[in-house]
Parts: structure tokens; C-alpha cells; sequence
């Protein structure tokens, strides 16, 4: 699991994360440590184990198809850096 | 007043010895004293409180009031409180005035109890020192040269100086259990499911849980009944029957009132890397257990040194798909500058996110990116797995495991901050708790060197009550949740 600076800055980028050479290669050193200790779990034999992510044997709650929320716009907007028209303002995408 | 539990606060308020406004005026002007130097609070509205507390007044005086009406609690600033200002410790949200209430925050207001104002905590609830805040370090007050622990440091350095009646705090991986260890005081990380989580802003979706942060287990207990319960707003809420958390509290202290627990003990949370003085605490704890009645056995907890690698693969990885919702565009830290919008989201995290932060984004990017998920996330889950099967075998053989909650007591500022493992190493007996989704609690057990030593009470699912009255039965026979820091006065 041993990484580069180019794999940091590619992971960065996928987390759209903006990160510089100098800060990519600090961020390679703290992680390394990290990265060693979670390659401790393949020495764990899982075969035939079952994948856990709730403790309790549940499903997921369904509820009708009715409106329930109000439209609180102006209030949600409020914390916007640009809005417009009730829009959110963002640099132009597509041409 | 400060010192009184909230019972007894509720019984002054009752008597009409005094008011909910007084009440509150008191710790608001113990926070204006106290909190340039400790740095637990992060905002404090005196006017918004002092409606509460007026509000509360009104309804003990119609006969309305019910224990925790006009008690002035501390919330975590991981709880969105409408028209409060919201950070969770984060630049990124440094200037986020919430518009509506967390399900908590609900609660609360639904009794008539008073916020006295958000605490402060690490960011994003990633840290075990508070140290990574925005907002700046939270001093211990047992000890202004030390952490209180995190992330619900600020939560925690509030309750230990009284600078609140009780405090909410949340627990992802020990962050209401550690810093109540390092603080003095009890916190309960309740049965992953009982708590709503609506409102309160995402770390680890699996393993967040909020939970009380008072003096003593029957605050707690107090507090619970007011927090828990079904919330369909969360899809991870459980449909548990409401309880009465208080209902298995000994009313009368008698000679044996822990016959008939038996009680285990992990070999692998009292093995390397336990400091020997915190050890001779939890023994002494553990003899006063046993004149209560409790009976001790040797259990083992074999995939137990697995927590910290699972923790980190999947704590991380939720943690970079909850993040990912900061990008600018709504709400949050956007960039001053940018060309395009992609430049727009890269410069807003860059910029919002702290160091501790970014690198758990990175780390949970890289777990789940093509090609690692099966090696790293789904082996994660799967020895997840294992370690809840290593509980269930214990409870077959106890009722309740106990243990230290922390290796050590409260460290130097600055002490851990160089080395990410040191700091993740605080969590080795907390995090196997939240993995598992089980209940956690730390108890105040004794002093080393003057400072602080928790005892962990781990319980099977659903099983708080009783949890809170074994830490009750032995908050009758010691007084560790009574202690002061000093110069605190």
C-alpha cells in the first residue's frame, strides 16, 4: 500500500480537495503510519465472514409517497454565498 | 448550586427557591468569568438563553414543568439549534446560522430546558484532544496545561468547571467517554439507534451516536429520558419501546445492591500499553464494585487490537462521503477567488478543512476508490463483524465488561499533536464499543497525579438502565463526581 505524491494528489483530487507538491509530500509522511496500521487487517482470515454496518438486524424504513416538507427556501438561501432568483450562483458550466 | 445534581436543581427551582433566570444568569456569568481561560464555549447568546429561562419560569409556575425544565445545559456545536450559529469546530462552517433544530435540540426545548450556548469540540468531530477546533484548544480545567479530551472537549471542560448544569456531547469512536475520563466526570454513549442522529452534523453515519455528559450516572439517566427515542427523521432510528431511564436506579443505598452481577474483564484493555497508575485506580474501583455485591470474572476480547485499523478504514471512509456535502455552493466556506467550478470546490475544502480533517478525507477517498473497496472498506466490515460476535460470546458469560476507559490521563497540550497514531491510540478501549454499536459509559474512578481516571462500563445492547445504576450504586458508596477542580470555585 505504499503511496507516491502523484497517488495523493489523485486521491485529492477525487475528494476535490486542492492540494500543493510541498503539502502532498507532508501529507504522504502522516499517512504513512496510518496506511501501515490498517494493513494489519490482512492477516485476519474473514472468509465466509458476513460484511457489518448495523448492529441491529434491520431494514430500511419506507414511508408513503405524501409531501411532508414545506418550502422554506428563503430561510435554507440564507446561508448562501450567491443566490439569484431563488437560484444558487456558480461559476458557468456548460458552454 | 453549581455543584448540585439535577434533581436537586429541579427541586430548587420547584420550591421557587430560585429561578430558571437566576439559574441561568448564574452560569452565564460563570462563563463570561471562566470561559477567556478554558475556551469551552464557542457562542453564547445571553439573550436567547434568558428567553428560555423566562419561558421555563411561566411554565413552573402554570404546573407544567417537568425535571430538566429551566436547567441550563450546554449543547455540542454538532448539533444544529435553529438561528444559532452551527461551526462543529470548522472553518467551513464558521458562519453557518442553522434553520432548524437537530431532534436533541428538540428534546430539550419540548422540557423548557435552557441553552446556555454551543460548545466547542475538535473538528468535525475528528479528533481525541480538541485541539484540531477552528476555534482553538480547550484547556482541562483540572489542569489548564493539559486537553480534556475530545472531540466533545468543549462539552466536557463545561461540565468539570460548571459551567452548565449537564452538557450533550456525541461518541464516534470514545469522544463522550474519553474526555469524561480525562475530565472527572460520567458520559454515556448510548445503544447505536437510540438517539436520533437528525440534526446533528455527520461524521461516521455507522458510528455516530449523541449522549450525555453530566456529574453523575443518574444525571445522565435524567438526561436520557429526554434524548432518547424513535425518530423517523433518522432512517438508523430504532423503534425501542420508550424507557424510563432512571427506573433501575437503587432508591435506597443497601448493603449489597450489585448481588447477582457478574462482571468481565478483557484481558486486551488491561494489557501493554495501560499506564500502571491508571491501573491501580480501576483495581481500587474494582474492590468497591465487589463489596457492592458485583462478582468478577477473566474474559477476552481476542479480535479486540483490530479496532484501531477498522476504526480507521471506516470512520475515514464515511467521514469522506459525509464531507463531501461542503462544497460551497449552499452553505459553507466558499473561496474568494476561482476560474471554473471546479477550482471553486477545490479552494472551498482546501480552505474550509483543517489538516486532521483533510487527512481522514484522503484516507477514506483512497478506501473507497476503484480497485481498494473489497481489500479495505468491505474487510473492514467484515472483521467489524467479528468484533461484535467477540462481544455477543462475552455477554454470554456477564452481564457487564468493564474496564479503564483511556490508557493515561489527561496529556500536555500540544503533547500528541505530531503523531496522528499517538492521538488515535487515546480511542484503543472506546472504539471497539461504537464498531460493535453497543452502550458505553465512563465513570469517574479516582485520581493519578491529581488528575482525573475514568472506569469504562460496556453493556450489551438496550441494557443503559442497568448500566446506570451499577455507575449509581458505586456514585453512593464513592464521591469521584462530586470533586472540583481547583481555583474553578
Amino acid at each position: 500500500m505504499a503511496l507516491d505524491n502523484s497517488d495523493i494528489k489523485r486521491i485529492a483530487h477525487l475528494a476535490r480537495i486542492e492540494i500543493s507538491d510541498a503539502e502532498a509530500d507532508k501529507t504522504l509522511s502522516k499517512l504513512a503510519g496510518i496506511l501501515t496500521l490498517i494493513e494489519q487487517m490482512q492477516a485476519v482470515d474473514t472468509t465466509g465472514i458476513r460484511p457489518m454496518s448495523h448492529s441491529q438486524d434491520v431494514v430500511q424504513r419506507l414511508r408513503d409517497d405524501v409531501v411532508t416538507a414545506t418550502n422554506q427556501r428563503e430561510a435554507f438561501q440564507a446561508n448562501a454565498t450567491a443566490v439569484e432568483g431563488g437560484l444558487y450562483l456558480v461559476p458557468k458550466v456548460i458552454e | 448550586m453549581i455543584n448540585q445534581s439535577l434533581k436537586n436543581l429541579s427541586q430548587l427551582l420547584a420550591s421557587k427557591a430560585m429561578s430558571s433566570v437566576e439559574m441561568t444568569q448564574t452560569f452565564l456569568d460563570r462563563i463570561h468569568q471562566y470561559n477567556p481561560s478554558i475556551n469551552a464555549y464557542i457562542t453564547v447568546d445571553e439573550e436567547k438563553s434568558l428567553a428560555q429561562a423566562k419561558a421555563a419560569d411561566a411554565s413552573i409556575a402554570a404546573g407544567t414543568a417537568t425535571v430538566l425544565t429551566g436547567i441550563p445545559l450546554a449543547q455540542k456545536d454538532i448539533f444544529c439549534a435553529k438561528d444559532w450559529k452551527t461551526t462543529c469546530g470548522s472553518k467551513m462552517l464558521a458562519n453557518f446560522i442553522a434553520p432548524y433544530d437537530a431532534h436533541v435540540i428538540t428534546q430539550f426545548n419540548n422540557v423548557g430546558a435552557v441553552n446556555l450556548g454551543k460548545t466547542n469540540m475538535d473538528e468535525f468531530a475528528m479528533g481525541s484532544s480538541n485541539e484540531t477546533s477552528y476555534f482553538g484548544g480547550v484547556k482541562n480545567p483540572w489542569d489548564l496545561t493539559r486537553v480534556p479530551g475530545g472531540s466533545s472537549g468543549g462539552s466536557a471542560a463545561a461540565v468539570a468547571a460548571r459551567l452548565c448544569a449537564a452538557a450533550t456531547g456525541t461518541d464516534t469512536g470514545g469522544s463522550i467517554r474519553q474526555p469524561a475520563s480525562l475530565c472527572g466526570f460520567t458520559g454515556l454513549k448510548p445503544t447505536y439507534g437510540l438517539v436520533s442522529r437528525y440534526g446533528m452534523i455527520a461524521f461516521a453515519s455507522s458510528l455516530d451516536q449523541a449522549g450525555p455528559m453530566a456529574k453523575s450516572a443518574e444525571d445522565c439517566a435524567l438526561m436520557m429520558n429526554v434524548m432518547a427515542g424513535f425518530d423517523a427523521r433518522d432512517s438508523t432510528s430504532l423503534n425501542h419501546p420508550k424507557e424510563d431511564y432512571t427506573a433501575q436506579l437503587n432508591q435506597t443505598p443497601f448493603s449489597q445492591p450489585l448481588a447477582g452481577l457478574t462482571v468481565g474483564l478483557p484481558k486486551e484493555y488491561f494489557a501493554e500499553g495501560l499506564d500502571g497508575d491508571v491501573a491501580k485506580v480501576i483495581e481500587t474501583a474494582i474492590v468497591e464494585y465487589k463489596k457492592l455485591g458485583a462478582e468478577f470474572i477473566d474474559i477476552s476480547l481476542p479480535n479486540a487490537s483490530l479496532s484501531i485499523p477498522v476504526y480507521y478504514v471506516l470512520a475515514p471512509a464515511e467521514a469522506s462521503s459525509n464531507l463531501s456535502r461542503y462544497d460551497g455552493v449552499r452553505y459553507g466556506h466558499r473561496a474568494a477567488e476561482y476560474d471554473d467550478l471546479m477550482e471553486m470546490y477545490m479552494k472551498s475544502r482546501a480552505e474550509g478543512f483543517g489538516e486532521e480533517v483533510k487527512r481522514r478525507i484522503l484516507i477514506g477517498t483512497y478506501v473507497l476508490s476503484a480497485g481498494y473497496y473489497d481489500a479495505y472498506y468491505l474487510k473492514a466490515q467484515k472483521i467489524r463483524h467479528l468484533i461484535a460476535e467477540d462481544f455477543k460470546a462475552a455477554f454470554k458469560q456477564c452481564d457487564i465488561i468493564m474496564g479503564p476507559t483511556v490508557p493515561s490521563t489527561a496529556f500536555k497540550i500540544g503533547e500528541k499533536t505530531g503523531d496522528p497514531i499517538a492521538m488515535y491510540l487515546q480511542d484503543i478501549y472506546t472504539i471497539a464499543t461504537n464498531l460493535a454499536g453497543l452502550p458505553g459509559m465512563s465513570v469517574p474512578a479516582g485520581f493519578s497525579n491529581d488528575l482525573p481516571v475514568g472506569l469504562q462500563i460496556i453493556g450489551n445492547y438496550f441494557d443503559e438502565a442497568r448500566m446506570l445504576n451499577v455507575a449509581h450504586a458505586y456514585q453512593q458508596v464513592t464521591d469521584w463526581q462530586t470533586a472540583m477542580p481547583k481555583g474553578i470555585a
